[in-house]
C-alpha cells in the first residue's frame, strides 16, 4: 500500500532513557519494517535533520519522527515550531509522544502541525501495544512522500 | 487501548456520494465516530466549519476531518491551505484520503499541514478496511483535541 518499499525511517526524539528503550523494543518485537535512529532533544534533532555536526554528517533524512514534549534544552514545541517553518523539514510528519494528558497540550500540538498525538500509558504493555499499532498505521497504510 | 468516552466527530470532504456513504457505513459499523457530517466539496466544507448559512448554523467544529483531494469547486489542497491559516480550525487534523497518487500531491499536502496521505482503493472491501484502520488510529489510539462545545 505505501510507496516506500524499503524500512521506513523513523527518528525518536526523546530525552528519557528507559522510554526510548521501550519504543525500541516495541519496534523489535512487532514486524514493523522500520529503522529507528534516537536523538535525545530539540536542538540534536535539528543537528540530525539538518547534518549539522560531525556525527550527523552522514543522518539518513528520516520517514517520520515520534517526538516527546518535555525535553531539556529545545523542548518538543519549539522543535515542531522550527520543523514546520522549514522548508526542506515541514513535509516530514511528527507524531507527538507524551506522557502529558493535558488538553493545552493536545490542543497546542496540533496548531503547531503535529499529525497525532499518543499519550504514553504508564502500563509497559499497553506502551508497547501503542507504539505496535502506531507503527504499522505509518508503515502499512499511510503515503508518505518520496525520499530525494 | 484507551477507549475514551467522548462525542467523536468526523467531517468527511467527499464529492463522491457513493464513497462518502462508504465511509460513513466502515465508520458507523466500528463505532468509531458518534456523529458525522459530509460536504460535497471545499468551500461547502468552510461553510460548515465557518457554521454559514442555514444548513450549517448548527453545525459543530469536527475532531477530525477526511478530505478528498480531487473535487469539483474549491479543489481539496486549497481547502487544507486555508483551514491551515485559520486560527480557529488549525487544530483540526485533516487526512486525505484520495485516489492520486501524483508524488505532487503527496509532498504538497504534507507541507500544507496534512496529518496523512491515505490512497483510497479501488476495491469495495479494502476501502472499508483502510478507513477502519485509519478509525483506530484517529479515534482509538490517538487523542485528538477537544473540539466540542
Amino acid at each position: 500500500m505505501t510507496g516506500v518499499a524499503s524500512p521506513l525511517r523513523i527518528l525518536l526524539v526523546e530525552d528519557d532513557a528507559a522510554d526510548a528503550h521501550l519504543v525500541r523494543l516495541a519496534m523489535a518485537e512487532t514486524r514493523i519494517n522500520a529503522t529507528l535512529e534516537h536523538v535525545v532533544d530539540g536542538r540534536e534533532a535539528l543537528e540530525y535533520l539538518r547534518r549539522e555536526t560531525d556525527r550527523f554528517k552522514e543522518a539518513l533524512r528520516p520517514d517520520l519522527i515520534l517526538l516527546d514534549l518535555n525535553m531539556p534544552r529545545l523542548d518538543g514545541r519549539e522543535f515542531l515550531v522550527a520543523v514546520k517553518a522549514d522548508v526542506a523539514l515541514r513535509a516530514i510528519p511528527v507524531v507527538v509522544l507524551s506522557t502529558s494528558d493535558v488538553e493545552r497540550d493536545v490542543r497546542g500540538a496540533y496548531r503547531l502541525g503535529a499529525a497525532g498525538y499518543v499519550a504514553k500509558p504508564l502500563d509497559v504493555s499497553e506502551f508497547i501495544a501503542e507504539i505496535r499499532q502506531l507503527g504499522e498505521y505509518w508503515t502499512s497504510l499511510v503515503r508518505l512522500p518520496e525520499r530525494r | 487501548m484507551n477507549q475514551r468516552l467522548q462525542t467523536r466527530r468526523l467531517l468527511i470532504v467527499e464529492d463522491e456520494p457513493g464513497d462518502a456513504r462508504l465511509m460513513q457505513l466502515a465508520i458507523v459499523r466500528n463505532g468509531f465516530a458518534t456523529e458525522m457530517s459530509s460536504a460535497a466539496d471545499g468551500r461547502e466544507a468552510m461553510r460548515c466549519l465557518r457554521r454559514e448559512g442555514a444548513r450549517w448554523a448548527g453545525a459543530v467544529h469536527p475532531d477530525l476531518i477526511l478530505l478528498d483531494l480531487k473535487m469539483p469547486g474549491q479543489g481539496g489542497l486549497e481547502f487544507l491551505a486555508a483551514i491551515k491559516q485559520d486560527e480557529t480550525l488549525r487544530a483540526i487534523p485533516v487526512v486525505v484520503v484520495t485516489t492520486s497518487l501524483l508524488e505532487a500531491d503527496v509532498r504538497r499536502a504534507y507541507e500544507l499541514g496534512a496529518a496523512g496521505y491515505v490512497q483510497k482503493p479501488a476495491d469495495l472491501r479494502e476501502f472499508i478496511a483502510t478507513v477502519r484502520i485509519l478509525g483506530e488510529y484517529w479515534f482509538k489510539l490517538v487523542r485528538l483535541p477537544q473540539n466540542g462545545e
